[in-house]
């Protein structure tokens, strides 16, 4: 495998990746433009879990649908295996990277059974006949902890938590290297996620996966991430270690969101961030840095200029605090 | 863990989605009715060769307006004779046949072409969605009944004529609700996944927004067969349809219409069969909407 001949290549590599949307506001309001993704760049390497946390509408599925192919990039680009998305063609790019989507519920088609679901890969591939396609349905629900005789049964027969494994199922059947988790348990009961969140570490360590685990809650990727992006926005913030990251976090963005996590009950739904302001509208998004007018540490300075991306560690910050260029200007 | 509180463990009791729809279809007396009138009077149509006393079109100036047997008749003519002696029961039986015939290939033709169209503006949106919804727009725009007079009296009234201009009208409806199921359902993590998999667009629409769009495509089915029916009979009534001696419903009250004062049961009959067929439709329609309503399915 030209993959395995390469080992210093990153598995999944985003280089300036920006998506803009044309939205219409109002009736008849003219089109204005809405950055979901702003100038992102992420590397993963075999085998690691990135977790990609943020608020609720700052572009983490923006983000996930582009890697899949499912939405093209307004600018950059995104590399698998050292190699652009778009020189593979979809066929080839569905069996590197699968997807588990937030909503066991809409991410299963009502209509079809168990086993025509998870077959469904197979089939579109043309791997194997019925038998063997459905032999390798049963070793996978094996997989994934469901009993064989769920292949006949509906989705609308099962809870939550079974979907999602059917869901896992389906994404692991042609043996995906990435596969890109876009909120796997924040639809499901608190008691259900850390089982579906164990099951998602085990698969990594049986199969070799590389993640990109997609959360709006830091407690949800600090047992399973190896590395933390923080995205704000449309642009990642601060990058780091998960242990640095959740040891001594530097961007004020980061802190927020660490300190909801250590709030009473953490993984209750949305953690509050106690931000105050509420969070910006992405068609209009503040000048100069974007989170300022929730910072604690803002100054005059950071509403009028964008702090750059600054390497820090093995990681990056994007903050005029630590960028010592800019750091001098401030008090 | 207790068994009962691992997930894994718990039976996979609920009824398939199968299951559940049978229980709720028997459990809906409109839709059975609706169901049990349409499909009689389709193998009454079927067989009319076989079930009809009479030859629908053998006339006999003797028998003259012959009345029903419970006005006074006699079994050989059960529902009477019309004014050109012509069986009145073996006219209506045939009658099943223009109607169920123009009802069942109009709501095929507009249903193929407003469905094509709904389907394709729903799922790839941006420009095609422009221009079918302009089309839909001009389509509205047009009084179908209007249309439907000015083409037949120019081509000229018939069978053919009447199925071809009511299936090419009577699509906007389908487009209508197509587009905005397709718009609904393309939206569901399910399509996305099959995407993501890298399933063609045929086989994404045919095999994952298809399936879960077709109840609404039904109950669209079965509105507008009864809106063909109507048409067809409206159109026949004003000389414009089927023509004589075709028997149709519409044209047996066209026919019916000047001796309504003297012998009303002759435009009764057919008008009473007409509007139970419709209704029967009808119900079969909403019948097939509640059992198949998107919050049963959760
Ligand atoms: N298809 C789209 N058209 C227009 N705007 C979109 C579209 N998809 C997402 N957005 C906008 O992009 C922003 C990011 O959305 P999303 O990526 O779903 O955020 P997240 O997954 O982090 O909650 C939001 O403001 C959302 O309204
Ligand atoms: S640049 Fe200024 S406003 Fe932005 S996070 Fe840093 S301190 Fe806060
Ligand atoms: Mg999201």
């Amino acid at each position: 495998m030209n993959a395995m001949s390469k080992p210093d290549t990153p598995v999944l590599e985003l280089r300036g990746v920006s998506k803009v949307y044309s939205v219409k506001q109002g009736l008849m309001g003219a089109r204005k433009p809405l950055r979901a993704v702003n100038d992102v760049n992420l590397t993963l390497g075999r085998s690691e879990v990135l977790g990609l946390v943020g608020e609720s509408g700052c572009g983490k599925s923006t983000l996930a649908k582009i890697l899949l192919g499912l939405e093209a990039p307004t600018s950059g680009e995104v590399l698998v295996d050292g190699e652009a998305i778009g020189s593979h063609d979809r066929l080839k790019l569905a069996r590197r990277i699968q997807p588990i989507f937030q909503d066991p519920y809409s991410s299963l088609n009502p209509r079809k059974s168990i086993a025509e679901i998870i077959s469904l890969p197979l089939r579109v591939h043309g791997i194997g006949d019925h038998a063997s396609q459905t032999k390798a349905v049963r070793e996978i629900l094996d997989v994934v902890g469901l009993p064989a005789r769920v292949m006949n049964t509906y989705p609308s027969q099962m809870s939550g938590g079974q979907r999602q494994r059917v869901a896992i199922a389906r994404a692991l059947i042609m043996k995906p290297e990435i596969v890109i988790c876009d909120e796997p348990t924040s639809a499901l009961d608190v008691s259900v996620q850390s089982q579906i969140l164990n099951l998602l570490g085990e698969l990594r360590r049986e199969f070799g996966l590389t993640y990109l685990f997609i959360s709006h809650n830091l407690a949800v990727v600090e047992h399973l991430a190896t590395r933390v992006a923080v995205m704000y926005l449309g642009r990642i913030v601060e990058e780091a270690e998960t242990g640095a990251l959740f040891d001594a976090s530097r961007h004020p963005y980061s802190r927020a969101l660490l300190d909801s996590v250590l709030t009473p009950e953490p993984g209750l739904g949305v953690p509050d961030t106690h931000l105050g302001a509420a969070y910006p509208n992405p068609i209009n998004p503040p000048p100069g840095c974007a989170f300022h007018p929730r910072c604690a540490s803002a100054t005059a300075f950071c509403a009028a200029r964008a702090p750059r991306p600054v390497a820090s560690g093995d990681g990056l910050v994007e903050c005029h605090l630590y960028d010592p260029e800019t750091e001098m200007f401030q008090r | 863990m207790s068994d009962l509180s691992d997930p894994l463990l718990q039976e996979i009791t609920g009824p398939t989605p199968g299951q559940l729809l049978r229980k709720r279809v028997f459990g809906h007396q409109g839709l059975i009715f609706g169901l049990a009138v349409v499909a009689i009077l389709a193998v009454v149509a079927i067989l009319a060769p076989v079930i009809a006393p009479h030859d629908p079109y053998a006339q006999s100036l003797v028998a003259r307006m012959k009345p029903p047997v419970f006005l006074g008749g006699t079994w050989e003519n059960p529902l009477g004779t019309d004014h050109l002696g012509r069986d009145y029961l073996s006219r209506l039986i045939y009658g099943a046949r223009v109607s169920l015939m123009i009802g069942g290939i109009a709501a095929l033709i507009s249903g193929v072409i407003g469905t094509a169209m709904g389907v394709a503006a729903g799922y790839f949106g941006g420009k095609v969605d422009a221009v079918v919804t302009f089309l839909i727009n001009v389509r509205l725009a047009m009084p179908v009944v209007l249309v439907a007079l000015a083409v037949v009296a120019i081509l000229g009234g018939s069978l053919t004529v009447v199925i071809a201009v009511l299936g090419l009208l009577l699509w906007d409806r389908f487009a209508v609700v197509m587009r905005a199921s397709t718009l609904q359902v393309r939206g569901r993590e399910y399509v996305a996944a099959a995407q993501a998999i890298g399933a063609s667009t045929p086989r994404i629409l045919l095999s994952e927004i298809m399936p879960n769009i077709v109840n609404n495509l039904i109950v669209v089915v079965t509105l507008e067969m009864a809106h063909a029916i109507l048409l067809e009979a409206a159109l026949s009534f004003l000389g414009l349809g089927v023509q004589p001696p075709t028997p149709s419903w519409g044209l047996m009250v066209s026919e019916g219409k000047n001796m309504m004062l003297f012998e009303p049961w002759l435009v009764l009959i057919p008008g009473a069969v007409l509007f139970v067929l419709v209704l029967a439709i009808n119900l079969m329609g909403d019948g097939l909407r509640d059992v198949t309503a998107p919050e049963n399915r959760s």
